[in-house]
């Protein structure tokens, strides 16, 4: 037996393992990122071999937790692509307005700074108070960082470029007081905000959303989780609501292709058709 | 014998780039993925350019697509882009790698998994080290390493850094590789003319 098969039996067996012992299921996630992503795990944590880390894994909370760390994606910016933002503020709030309250879903919104962008953007349309904003993840220690709203200055201070470039009014510095080397989102941004735990891969339908932001987390999984994941936006969505993924993803691999049609194709916003077009 | 072709460049690649594509025919019977490293916003004008200098189409990846003969796919600014088994593409924003998003290695770590020896990695220009690894993971399985000749490079280190990690097949100036890639290819051409 190869070196490869005999390492693709440890990812099976880790995998297997993680799900019954903690209940989170990788297994449907894009085999060449996960790969990555468990020998980096692996390395991190001195293992000689996955079935090492699995051993440590099954064990021990601690190891479990760091574990998670490097599954989930902890790469994001504030006004991350500053062109999708220009084309919510352009194409959707126009549209959403149109409603007394509107729900919005930041489905692994990871570290937050996504979600607090959208805040922001509501904010400068005078639209923040009859929005309600979910943000959820399955990392509870990116949850953490995501509630407290507290980021090194260095960085927010490079996402004002992404700022202006969204078509923002105001100057970034006006949403965070800064103490030291770190900056804290101001608190009436935080108060339309709901922060939660749910799992794209095992939980069900979240509420009943005008808008569903969901980018650059579906890249991380396979096509059968993928459909998942879009059926369950498809089903936690409004007649004529929104759906926005990342600007390399797209549903037309999927089923629920025919129940959406497209707004802006280059920023991957996408329209829940009404039950009357079906 | 060979059945896809991945290449990896930096400092100076566009126009490296662009030499090198010019000189293979359309319907060239292989996918060709390629990792440019560059600033995010310039990525789509890349494809174009390229698609314009060359007969092949060259695009820009989509997550979860299928790799299709003749087709160029360019690794989009800020993702890594690698190769599953099921011979399509995946994306990744996972950290950079060797200080780069995309970064080479990925793609030539994944296309050496899943092509194993039926593969060819090509290292062009560039200021860096990103590549070095991923060319010697595709000779460890048996595929075909190529790495422009430092000498004409604009930049040197990233073939040299390539020359240096492993046993390389062919160190070459960019006018020598599209007539090498046509040889290599030309029986694998002929087969998929006659299945088609």
């Amino acid at each position: 037996m190869k070196d490869e098969d005999v390492e693709q039996i440890e990812i099976d067996l880790l995998l297997e393992g993680i799900r019954r012992r903690w209940g989170y299921d990788f297994r449907n996630y894009s085999p060449a990122s996960l790969g990555r992503r468990l020998e980096h795990a692996r390395k991190e944590g001195g293992y000689p071999h996955l079935t090492a880390l699995l051993d440590g894994l099954l064990h021990d909370e601690g190891e479990f937790e760091k574990f998670l760390k490097y599954m989930s994606i902890t790469v994001t910016e504030m006004f991350r692509d500053p062109p999708f933002y220009a084309a919510v503020r352009e194409k959707l709030v126009p549209l959403l307005k149109t409603f007394p309250f509107v729900k919005i879903w930041h489905a692994g919104c990871a570290t937050g700074e996504e979600v607090y962008s959208m805040a922001i953007l509501l904010h400068e349309e005078n639209f923040l108070d009859r929005v309600r904003l979910y943000a959820t993840d399955f990392n509870k220690y990116s949850l953490d960082v995501a509630e407290e709203g507290v980021y090194p200055l260095h960085n927010i201070e490079a996402y004002a470029l992404n700022y202006h470039e969204a078509g923002g009014k105001g100057k970034l510095e006006d949403y965070y007081s800064a103490k030291y080397d770190l900056g804290k989102m101001k608190d009436f941004l935080k108060k339309n905000i709901t922060f939660s735990y749910h799992n794209l891969v095992t939980d069900s339908v979240f509420g009943e959303m005008n808008l569903i932001c969901c980018r650059n987390v579906l890249i991380y999984f396979d096509k059968v989780l993928q459909d998942r994941a879009l059926n369950l936006f498809n089903d936690s969505l409004r007649h004529g609501g929104f759906l926005c993924l990342g600007s390399k993803e797209t549903i037309n691999f999927s089923s629920v292709k025919k129940d959406f049609e497209t707004v802006d194709s280059k920023q991957r916003l996408y329209r829940k058709r009404s039950a009357t077009h079906v | 014998m060979y059945e896809a072709v991945v290449i990896g460049a930096s400092a100076g690649g566009l126009y490296a780039l662009r030499d090198l594509l010019s000189g293979l025919p359309k319907g060239f019977p292989a996918p060709i993925a390629a990792v440019q490293h560059i600033a995010p916003q310039s990525q789509s004008y890349m494809s174009e350019f390229l698609s314009e200098n060359c007969a092949l189409r060259v695009k820009e990846a989509e997550d979860k697509e299928k790799l299709m003969i003749g087709c160029v796919y360019m690794a989009p600014g800020g993702y890594h882009m690698m190769i599953e088994q099921d011979r399509t593409l995946s994306l990744s924003v996972d950290d950079k790698i060797n200080f780069v998003r995309p970064a080479i290695d990925p793609l030539f770590e994944s296309a050496a998994r899943v092509y194993k020896s039926h593969l060819v990695g090509i290292i062009l220009t560039g200021g860096n080290a990103d590549g070095a690894m991923g060319l010697r993971n595709i000779k460890n399985q048996g595929g075909l390493a190529i790495v422009q000749d430092p000498l004409t490079a604009e930049s040197p280190a990233m073939p040299q850094a390539a020359i240096d990690a492993t046993n390389v097949d062919h160190i070459l100036p960019i006018v020598e590789m599209a007539p090498l890639l046509r040889s290599l290819f030309d029986g694998g051409s002929n087969h998929a003319y006659a299945r088609s």
